[in-house]
């Protein structure tokens, strides 16, 4: 075993290598834009260069004169086909190409087809547009904002939960703090860039793109173009990185499939790393006003989590994390209340993590604050805060482990040595510091298909249209199946990302290994079934031992006496040469129009908050060192270990990839990312990696990840924790709070730079 | 994308002959019809992003002299061929031993997979990375000629605070040309009326009310080779960056300081600074104020303070004097610190 492939513990499986490990390292890995498609025409986007107005002329001649172009997409072309919405599945109701006014800077006026890209590219850069300017809000603190509770805007944000009565409490608390804390724009640069691809086939589109949920977004293509959903393919193989920025759709698939039925031919068009910054969602910033109150003992007493988002003017998304901080601690009394700001901007959406990064880190800096104002240690500050039920609605947790992350990550860690004082810990020239947060991430699930085929050879093929968005869901879902039908890995294929499969619900939420876990074990199941009931049925291989207990090992059902039947034999048996089967998986609690609605692409989630009997959260504990230099005061993380528990972990492997990424992300949101705006104009100004700095391999030195054994059979039948979305939570308090040891400056906004440490 | 010729002169007076036919000595060199390129690292990164639209690329990497792609060590100078690609002059033994200031600024810059197509003449002559520069539908005085400057009043975190002018504060970004600069380097470039040798320091123009003329080469002058001195201070030399991460980014500043020491007394001392100017930036009142002093942390603090006298901070860039000057400071000291072979 070596780093890269732990051990595993209880209840953990196999570090199996991906099962694509080799096609995506050898670049035969086919990612949506990658796929041959004949006679393609290429697309390329013109983008408005103002926030807020509407377009007056667009001049398009000299864009129609550049050789090789063969049709201009812009402003009324779209009027035959609906607009897009805003929703689970699509990313906004700015509809770019139906009317002229403008919402947001980057918004598309136009979409050129021409035989080449260069020739597209360049006379996308041709277009111009006349504008009627108005003066556009940027975020906050521009004037011209529109402020309103968030509570009944979204299904996501129902109310401000609360518990108690805060305002006495914290009142009437011994020691408090009231600081305010805030998260920039980000955005996922994902490094495969957003694509469509499309064509039509007499009256059926084909579309291949990056997609996060090809079941919704069939159904809502469908809709916009007024055709059978039946009609629709939406194709996406591989995805190379999406983060959330490929869930949901955007108004350019449309547009990319209207180009492709006026010009009669495929169009593909793939959009520029500067485009996406604004043609796709992102992490909106944020602001927080956070309140605790403790007694001397550093019992909590009352804790108020305030957030203000900035979103589009049209759509309501909230990020709305208080969900999650509400019920991490045993606080006493729980004030929440989030408030949605309008600007003249596009509209956010979901990023890795969407609510928990900037609550809980908001939160967490300010336990960091709590736990020094009190002169405590903060891993003791959160243990002695340990609660026994969720401080909301009272409800027990269906397993949380996350006093054992502390320990286990302060062990290896050597959180012992750690020096109380500010200031006190020295390497030469470098000042050092220590800090903690904590990681949560709710544990859902949700409706699932999928169909597994088992043949005498001992082949299996599992079919789910679910999505491979890196996180390894192809290799698990590949390894239930095998372990459950008694065969290597190498002999089972994994088919997803095309909506003609059985549908999946949407990759996000961190729901995907558990749901489709869960739909293929009950496939795996029922062929079981089948085949023990002809293996020990009359004339069956293992006739007459009907009362042994079977299971599958080595392509062979084999009975605890050690009896055993080859596949083969059984298969002849039955007098079959495949076996196969449908099956449809919902979670506790489904309503009877959960599996219906997943076939129409919405995913009825369950689990989490949401349950009756338990509230369902994966935990873990991450604990930094950083580095500041005493004099130029660059900042640097030499050493980060996390400690995570989240049910049975499926393949130590991908698990640890997923959390070291999370990990590495969270220190990159402590120290780098941020998407910078220009407050006069509403743009924003680093649309590129040169300046959206993300860490690079050498800014990352030791990196442990420690998975702590945990079983939690409540939360579906899997046994399994989503943690695709845990590891960059909390991150980047821990680094704020490091930040706080070694310096006595306490850095409230992120990201943390040099210049809030030099002057 | 626009369409552009592309041409590939098999040798230096062939290229020039090119340049001279199709530019027009009016027209500033930065937008002149046709333009040489080398690694490409930087003008097909402003063409693919329309910065940069010239008619016609002349590529140099054809050209047939040999002493273009050679480093040519002597006892008293490095000289460089202009088509030396920066991760070869960086790895030279010889010249981390001998100099290591300029194979420092080299390593620095960045990452290894441009390094290896760079040219070390083509770097020198990189463009500012300004973000409202990059991107055309921004005004840009240095882009498009009195169309204003948006980073006056934008965001400007990395932009100059040393050498602005009213219509341009863009930062000059890269690392090597401050090793140059201090080290008194001596640029060689061949045009329609000769070859020319051109003192490092005199290369580059600041921006004043024409941000748009960037150096002192005409449209058809190509380097051919770059010399560098080696004097009693190469030595002891160094280069100090620092930025916002490990690896792979630009200067927030940068030191380049090479001293000669007679005891703990300064004799002579070079300094420029980087990623806080908008040319590569030699600190020459700070290099007198050291002269003949003990260098200890005042010594070095007061010429700091020297050279960010003149210094004009904006909106989001303030920090870089405090950081600029502890920059300096740091170089100073452990420039003064390194243990040289006698």
């Amino acid at each position: 075993m070596n780093q890269a492939a732990p051990a595993p513990k209880e209840n953990m499986g196999n570090p199996v290598p991906r099962i694509d490990a080799r096609l995506k390292v050898t670049g035969q890995a086919g990612y949506p834009a990658d796929l041959a498609t004949a006679n393609v025409a290429y697309g390329v986007l013109a983008t408005s260069t103002i926030a807020k107005g509407s377009i007056s002329a667009l001049r398009l001649e000299r864009a129609r004169a550049v050789p090789g172009v063969l049709d201009i997409v812009s402003v009324g072309d779209m009027d035959e086909v609906d607009k897009p919405e805003f929703g689970n599945t699509g990313a906004s109701s700015i509809a770019p190409l139906h009317d002229k006014t403008i919402f947001h800077d980057g918004q598309i006026i136009a979409l050129v087809v021409a035989e080449t890209f260069e020739a597209a590219a360049e006379a996308a850069m041709l277009i111009r547009a006349d504008y009627a300017q108005e003066t556009p809000s940027a975020s906050f603190d521009s004037r011209g904002t529109r402020i309103e509770p968030a509570a009944g805007k979204s299904p996501m944000y129902k109310e401000n939960l609360k518990a108690g009565d805060f305002d006495a409490a914290y009142a009437a608390a011994a020691v408090k703090i009231d600081q305010k804390y805030s998260t920039p724009t980000q955005h996922h640069n994902p490094i495969e860039l957003f694509s469509t691809t499309a064509w039509w086939q007499g009256d059926q589109l084909t579309v291949h793109e990056p997609s996060q949920n090809v079941t919704g977004w069939k159904t809502e293509l469908a809709r916009q173009l007024k055709i059978d959903p039946a009609n629709v393919r939406i194709v996406s193989p591989y995805i190379g990185g999406a983060f959330g920025s490929k869930g949901p759709m955007t108004a350019r698939t449309a547009i990319v499939a209207v180009a492709a039925r006026r010009v009669g031919r495929p169009v593909r068009c793939v959009v520029s790393r500067l485009q996406a910054y604004d043609t796709q969602t992102y992490r909106a910033e944020t602001r927080h006003r956070i309140r605790i109150g403790a007694n001397r003992d550093g019992r909590i007493t009352a804790f108020g989590h305030e957030g203000w988002e900035v979103t589009s003017r049209l759509d309501p998304y909230v990020v709305g994390g208080t969900s999650a901080t509400s019920r991490m601690y045993n606080y006493g009394s729980v004030l929440t209340r989030v408030s949605l700001v309008h600007a003249d901007r596009n509209t956010p959406g979901y990023m890795r993590s969407p609510p928990e990064t900037p609550y809980v880190y908001a939160l967490e800096n300010a336990m960091d604050e709590m736990a020094v104002e009190l002169g405590m240690d903060p891993v003791e500050f959160r243990r002695i805060n340990e609660p026994e039920k969720e401080p909301i609605g009272g409800k027990p947790f269906s397993s949380r482990s996350l006093i054992k992350c502390y320990d286990q990550a302060a062990e290896a860690f050597g959180w012992s040595k750690r020096e109380a004082a500010v200031g006190s810990m020295r390497d030469g020239d470098w000042l050092v510091g220590m800090g903690c947060a904590t990681a949560i991430y709710p544990t859902a699930a949700a409706p699932c298909a999928a169909r597994v085929r088992l043949t005498d050879d001992g082949h299996v093929r599992v079919q789910s249209g679910s999505h491979e968005i890196g996180t390894g869901v192809r290799t698990v879902a590949g390894q239930m199946a095998a372990e459950r039908l008694g065969v290597d890995i190498d002999k089972v294929s994994v088919e997803m990302g095309d909506s003609t499969l059985p549908p999946a619900p949407v990759s996000g939420g961190s729901i995907s290994t558990a749901s489709v876990c869960s739909a293929v074990l009950k496939a795996c199941d029922a062929i079981r079934e089948k085949l023990f009931a002809a293996a020990v049925g009359e004339g069956g291989p293992l006739a007459g031992s009907g009362k042994a207990k079977l299971e599958m090992e080595k392509e062979a059902v084999v009975t605890d006496s050690g009896k055993s039947a080859r596949l083969s034999d059984v298969f002849n048996a039955m007098q079959i040469g495949a076996l196969e089967e449908y099956a449809e998986f919902a979670p506790k609690g489904s309503s009877p129009e959960a599996l219906k609605k997943l076939y129409a692409g919405q995913a009825e989630f369950h689990g989490g908050d949401q349950d009756e009997d338990s509230v369902k959260y994966a935990y873990g504990a991450e604990l930094v060192e950083v580095r500041i230099n005493s004099y130029t005061r660059e900042i640097r993380v030499p050493r980060i270990v996390g400690a995570f528990a989240a049910g049975r972990i499926m393949n130590t492997r991908t698990a640890r990839s997923q959390l070291m990424g999370g990990m590495i992300w969270g220190i990159g949101q402590a120290l780098h990312e941020a998407t910078e705006i220009d407050q006069r104009h509403a743009r924003y100004v680093n649309r590129d990696l040169q300046d959206y700095l993300v860490p690079v391999n050498a800014d990352i030195k030791q990196l442990e990840v420690i998975l702590v054994p945990e079983v939690d059979h409540a939360v579906n039948p899997a046994g399994v924790k989503g943690l695709g979305e845990l590891g960059n939570v909390g991150t980047a308090a821990a680094v704020a709070s490091a930040v706080y040891h070694a310096t006595g400056r306490r850095i409230r906004d992120l990201p943390i730079r040099i210049e809030d440490l030099i002057v | 994308m626009r369409p552009f010729a592309y041409e590939r002169p098999t040798n230096v007076s062939a290229a020039v002959a090119a340049a001279s036919h199709f530019t027009d000595a009016r027209v500033p060199p930065t937008q002149a019809n046709a333009q040489f390129i080398a690694g490409g690292t930087n003008m097909a990164d402003y063409m693919k992003l329309g910065v940069a639209q010239p008619e016609r690329l002349l590529d140099l990497n054809g050209l047939a002299e040999p002493a273009l792609r050679q480093i040519r060590i002597s006892d008293d100078t490095i000289r460089f061929g202009a088509l030396v690609r920066m991760g070869e002059a960086a790895d030279r033994a010889e010249i981390k031993r001998r100099c290591p200031l300029l194979a420092e600024s080299l390593k620095l810059a960045a990452s290894g997979q441009i390094r290896n197509m760079a040219s070390l003449a083509g770097n020198v002559l990189q463009r500012t990375r300004c973000e409202y520069f990059r991107e055309t539908s921004w005004p840009c005085n240095k882009r498009e000629p009195g169309s204003g400057c948006a980073a006056l009043e934008g965001l400007n975190r990395q932009h100059a605070v040393l050498g602005t002018s009213d219509t341009c504060i863009a930062t000059y970004h890269g690392d090597f040309a401050q090793a140059l600069i201090a080290l008194d380097a001596v640029i060689e470039a061949e045009g329609r009326k000769g070859l020319r040798r051109i003192p490092f320091a005199k290369l580059h123009h600041l921006p004043g009310d024409t941000p748009n003329i960037e150096t002192d080469l005409a449209a058809d002058e190509v380097i051919v080779a770059i010399d560098v001195p080696i004097r009693a201070w190469s030595h002891r030399s160094r280069f100090l960056k620092i930025r916002d991460r490990e690896s792979y980014a630009f200067a927030l500043a940068s030191a380049a300081v090479a001293l000669d020491m007679d005891g703990d007394k300064v004799r002579q001392a070079r300094i420029a600074l980087g990623g806080v100017a908008t040319v590569p930036w030699r600190a020459r009142a700070a290099e007198e104020a050291l002269h003949g002093k003990v260098l200890d942390r005042d010594a070095a603090e007061a010429a700091a303070e020297i050279a960010f006298a003149e210094a004009k901070p904006r909106e989001h860039n303030a920090f870089k004097v405090p950081l600029g000057k502890r920059t300096l400071v740091r170089a100073l000291l452990e420039t003064r610190d390194m243990k040289v072979p006698s």
